[in-house]
């Protein structure tokens, strides 16, 4: 194990202060003179067409100052969510802004407004829309097929009796519009020992942020100064510049904290360009501050499967087969890739030997969808976990050993490409977190206590951990301070800043010598990769290195030039370069930072490389001559698939009577190559264990289809776990060994630390109810109760969006 | 369709002395709102569901709160806040069962000030009613969750009428078990009504869950020393174990002949408009043991005449189950 001087190493990230004394500034803090504050007015039914808009009860009201409708603003086209519409497709889709000078004017000022709805057909089941007949959720179809030949809407339908035999549990036959493999199915199901075939189904539920998204705006000089609710920083910029119709160099964004986005804040979301028009019509700044029960209708969701798997297992516990049909409830703006995304989860994670997936992503008159931590693969891994012990019981197998016989290595080849991997480590991942469960012990202890009985459950999680081609910036003034520039976005797993250290490590420089710039497009900050996707670890480490690297070149290079000698000649410690034949020949940082500025050029940025993005390169013009500028883009090599991986444990104790189960043990282990940051990744592994716990037994979408209405708009209805509903201590490891494509090993984490979670929870409850496979998430307390009582459930087979 | 979250403008008054407080209440009538807690005040007043003028704020009056020993029993202030009761030697020494209950309330934070006033008289949480739909508790004439495709898993089993909402308090169904007394003022007199009277079910009152008129304050429980140091069971079943509401809970309190049952009294909540006697169950328990045996004798008695909706047949196992273990020795 390389002795890193910051990497695997814990720190006080900059922005902890501000959180833990309240004076941590999200969007809704900012102000600015003249500011008016806006409130949305959405649709109140399902779908529907906009007649008529009467604002007339406004004019000459006190305070108001301005409408903003939908014919204000730019078209977007459908599928992609718009600004402001004429034709909601679900309840809460926003139909015009109103501006006041106070909250309090600008709600009242909601309820004289007259808005006319043309009703139209609406589904919020996919099943519903997909059956012969059914109401479409857009008048341009039911399905939007995303693909490199083409993308656009489509209608699909099932007859009647293809729906029949998919709600009963049959392979499906209707058509689907995605469709991937690799290997012999055939031959690999006519391998196989035994076969699993199960339907399922798992519902959408909410993001659930934190912080009801806020955008503050103005114009300044022709340009956009925007305030806002973000998950991303440099990533933003495209496309909220694309969405305000300007320059990217015309728009400031200022995001220095953001209260969650869990996918939904990645990039710039639509309403974030609503302040920008209705500042530029009304010559004032705009803060939009939506609601909490707002944030449910317009925070976005995660995609809800309806599917049907078989797999097929030969007499030693390898997947020689696996078929996956997954129909997504896409949500009216069609989101993409949950379906095709659990398909490759389903190829990493267990290896078949023979593998196909098909896909329908159908439109529905629910809340809009996006990415939400493991967008596919979180969901298929708690339909997973209870049917790979279900093969494990067939097999006479213990669900450890099934799981490690499959177990993704650095070998394995995965999705339809049989693309290679950087490197994996599942099958460590699995025995140290069997280790620190005592996995033996548990799953062999007499489970039956009266009334009670002990469940156990592993789950595994995966998501892509790492990309590549972004760049870094770093920068020495002549004061000796180092100043690491970090364009990822502060959404509060501290990567933003973790991923310096990278930067720091190879600088060999004190940690209390680096000054963090982040928050602000006006901090001049590089282009970066989105605040997501469990990437930015592996991407920014690379980014800030190969930052660094450039620094100390030039370091090298400019001693060399001062000093005599080349560049060779010299090396770096203790914030000096050194002459390695006479180590007391040397400069410090700081003097090589004011002889850069003498010499210009690349040295100082006045010149920088060619290939960095535009973004960076208005950073380093804006910094250039005040120290030396270390600047790049990273071109390391990468090939193959980079995975995140997780694997879980645990262990509840379900009541027989109620329903009710406590999860008394949980173990985490990841497997994320190098450990960055100890306590940042804890963080994130018990973090994504209480998700996974929301998901696996409590969190949904709940839609009366009679009307559309959505029932659960508040923090209550949602059912996210409490301080009480989870252990009271949350166990996690790390394999902690490191990837050959990342300078430090490191790769991400994020996402599969809830998959893991969620898929070992799942699995425990169907171990304490004898292997029943309820094939459903959320599994909820009445489902356990009826199961156990010998009723039916309450829902019909495959129904989705219900309790 | 708005959407809100500012408080809007409402007349405050903090009365000093309940007299002060009946007369406002008189004077505004249906416009005035009486505050405890807040728990159940804030929210409707953001959403602008409810659209009171005057709030009437009762916790600056003394006489309203506390805990007090009575000649036979004690008596609880309106104001009191179920931390207080939970942590009260005296509720704890005759009345645990009361204390198991406002123990499941909410969460610490909303037992910090949440009163026992305020969660005995808190608003149906139906979620059609809550989102603010003409459904016929609010004064329309549909009921969105008893419709042919309603999403009703936690509404109720028994006596409906036109509305299918529960009852949410959790103290109710142990005061409803412990025979309790609510005190009621109005500026004609006081009024003193039996727990089991004062929930009242949509047949008798669509628009209230209490017997309590507009111009009359809930001033203090009185709970009769009759079931002091009983045998007494409380379970609630609910999703969460914090910040729920009851699926289903049970508040019992048995009179004991050495190992058998003299009396008692069983109380479901979660089932239906106001907490739910178990009449048959009680009558069938006089003479019992406690043990597995007996609990599987009368189980079935507690869902008796149920009618499930849509999604809440669940509760009929589940109460079962709660009555089952109620009974165990």
């Amino acid at each position: 194990m390389t002795d890193y001087k910051h990497i695997g190493k814990n720190f006080v990230p900059p922005d902890i202060l501000g959180k833990v004394t309240g004076k941590a500034k999200y969007a809704e803090d900012f102000r600015a003179d003249g500011m008016v504050f806006a409130r949305l007015y959405t649709s109140p039914i399902a779908h529907g067409k906009v007649t008529h808009i009467d604002t007339s009860a406004l004019d000459g009201m006190d305070g108001v100052v301005g409408v903003l409708t939908a014919d204000d603003v730019p078209v977007v086209e459908a599928p992609n969510a718009a600004i402001l519409t004429n034709t909601p497709a679900f309840i809460g889709d926003p139909v015009l802004a109103v501006a006041a000078v106070d909250e309090l004017t600008a709600e009242e000022a909601m309820t004289r407004i007259r808005v006319t709805i043309e009703a139209l057909p609406f589904a919020v089941d996919p099943l519903d829309s997909l059956i012969e007949g059914g109401p479409d959720a857009r008048e341009e179809g039911n399905v939007f097929v995303r693909s490199r030949e083409g993308s656009g809407f489509r209608t699909v339908k099932w007859t009647a009796q293809q729906i029949s035999e998919f709600r009963a549990g049959k392979e499906p036959t209707g058509e689907f519009v995605n469709e991937w493999s690799y290997g012999d199915i055939e031959s690999g199901f006519a391998d196989a020992a035994v076969i699993v075939e199960a339907p399922f189904v798992t519902t959408g539920y909410a993001h659930m942020s934190m912080e009801a998204r806020t955008v503050m705006a103005y114009w300044q000089n022709g340009t956009c100064y925007v305030y806002a609710s973000a998950q991303s920083q440099s990533f933003w910029m495209p496309g909220l510049a694309r969405l305000l119709g300007v320059e990217m160099s015309k728009v400031v964004l200022i995001s220095e904290n953001t209260g969650g986005g869990f996918g939904s804040k990645i990039g710039a979301y639509p309403i974030a360009a609503l302040p920008g028009y209705f500042s530029k019509q009304l010559g004032r700044p705009v803060q939009l501050r939506i609601t909490r029960e707002q944030e449910y209708y317009i925070g976005s969701a995660r995609v809800g499967f309806q599917g049907w798997i078989k797999m097929g297992f030969a007499k030693n516990g390898r997947m020689t087969a696996a078929d996956v049909f997954i129909i997504e409830d896409i949500g009216p703006n069609a989101t993409g890739g949950d379906g095709s995304s659990a398909g490759g989860a389903v190829s990493l994670v267990y290896d078949p030997a023979a593998m196909r997936f098909r896909g329908l992503p159908v439109l529905t008159n629910t809340t809009p969808r996006g990415a939400q931590r493991g967008p596919g693969q979180n969901q298929i891994a708690a339909v997973m976990a209870p049917l790979m012990d279900k093969a494990a019981r067939e097999l006479r197998m213990d669900p450890l050993e099934i799981r490690k016989i499959n177990a993704v290595n650095s070998d394995t080849r995965v999705y339809a490409e049989q693309r290679p991997l950087t490197s994996a480590y599942m099958k460590e991942a699995l025995e140290k977190g069997a280790d620190m469960f005592d996995w033996d012990a548990k799953y062999n202890q007499p489970r039956r206590n009266g009334n009670k009985v002990i469940g156990v459950g592993i789950g595994q999680g995966y998501h892509s951990a790492g990309t590549k081609g972004f760049d870094g910036l770093v920068r020495i003034t002549p004061d000796g301070k180092i100043h690491l520039h970090s364009g990822i976005g502060n959404l509060g797993t501290y990567s933003y800043v973790s991923t310096t250290r990278a930067a720091a490590e190879v600088l060999k420089c004190e940690w209390e010598d680096c000054v963090i710039h982040y928050g602000s497009t006006e901090a001049n900050l590089p282009w970066s990769s989105y605040q997501a996707g469990s990437v930015s670890t592996f991407t920014h480490t690379r980014a800030n290195y190969v930052a660094a690297m450039d620094a100390v070149s030039k370091m090298k290079a400019i001693t060399a030039e001062t000093l005599g000698g080349s560049a060779d000649d010299y090396d770096i410690d203790g914030q000096r370069v050194f002459n390695i034949h006479n180590t007391r020949q040397g400069m410090t940082y700081a003097a090589v930072a004011a002889r850069a500025i003498q010499l210009g050029g690349a040295y100082s940025g006045a010149s920088y490389p060619d290939d960095i993005h535009e973004i960076t390169q208005r950073a380093v013009e804006n910094i250039a001559g005040t120290g030396l500028i270390g600047v790049a883009k990273d071109n390391l090599p990468q090939e193959g698939v980079i995975p995140g991986l997780a694997a879980a444990f645990v262990e509840i104790e379900l009541d027989l009577e109620t329903g009710k189960y406590e999860i008394l043990d949980y173990v985490g282990i990841a497997e994320c190559g190098t450990v960055m940051h100890p306590q940042g990744l804890a963080g994130q592994m018990k973090g994504g264990a209480v998700w996974g716990m929301g998901m696996a037994g409590l969190e949904r979408h709940v839609y009366d289809p009679q009307n559309g209405l959505p029932a659960n708009v508040g923090y209550h209805q949602c059912g996210i776990p409490t301080y009480l509903d989870v252990p009271l201590v949350t166990r996690t490891g790390a394999v902690d060994l490191p990837d050959p494509q990342n300078p430090f090993g490191a790769r991400g984490i994020g996402e599969p630390a809830m998959g893991c979670s969620v898929a070992a929870l799942t699995a425990a409850i169907s171990d304490a109810l004898g292997g029943h496979t309820f094939s459903r998430t959320p599994v909820s307390r009445d489902m356990i109760v009826n199961h156990i009582a010998g009723r039916p459930q309450s829902f019909k087979p495959q129904q989705t969006n219900n309790f | 369709m708005p959407s809100y979250d500012v408080m809007p403008d409402v007349q405050l008054f903090q009365p000093a002395e309940v007299d002060d407080a009946l007369n406002l209440v008189d004077q505004y009538g249906k416009d005035g709102w009486i505050l405890g807690g807040g728990q159940d005040t804030y929210g409707w007043l953001k959403d602008r569901a409810k659209h009171p003028t005057a709030l009437i704020d009762l916790n600056g009056i003394e006489a309203l709160h506390g805990i007090r020993e009575t000649v036979d029993g004690i008596e609880i202030g309106a104001t009191t806040t179920l931390r207080e009761i939970i942590a009260s030697p005296l509720i704890n020494r005759d009345f645990e069962l009361l204390v198991r209950a406002a123990s499941r309330v909410a969460s610490p934070q909303i037992r910090n000030v949440g009163t026992l006033g305020g969660n005995v008289s808190q608003d149906a949480r139906c979620w059609y009613y809550r989102r603010g739909l003409a459904c016929y508790r609010a004064g329309g004439n549909i009921c969105y969750a008893d419709s042919p495709q309603g999403m009703n898993r936690e509404h109720a089993l028994f006596d409906a009428s036109r509305c299918v909402a529960i009852s949410p308090s959790d103290t109710a169904t142990a005061l409803v078990a412990l025979e309790a007394t609510m005190i009621a003022r109005s500026v004609n007199g006081s009024r003193n009504i039996a727990a089991e009277d004062f929930f009242v079910g949509p047949a008798t009152h669509i628009t209230n869950m209490t017997s309590l008129e507009s111009d009359e304050i809930l001033t203090a429980v009185q709970i009769p020393s009759r079931w002091a140091g009983s045998r007494f069971y409380f379970e609630k079943v609910a999703d969460r174990d914090v910040w729920d509401f009851a699926l289903v809970s049970i508040a019992v309190v048995m009179k004991m002949d050495g190992n058998t049952i003299a009396e008692s009294r069983f109380v479901c909540g979660g089932v239906a408009c106001t907490p739910y006697r178990l009449l048959d169950v009680e009558k069938a328990a006089r003479g019992k043991t406690l043990s597995d045996e007996s609990g599987d004798a009368i189980a079935a008695l507690a869902s008796q005449g149920a009618k499930p909706l849509n999604y809440n047949h669940f509760k009929i196992p589940l109460m079962e189950n709660l009555v089952r273990r109620a009974m165990r020795g």
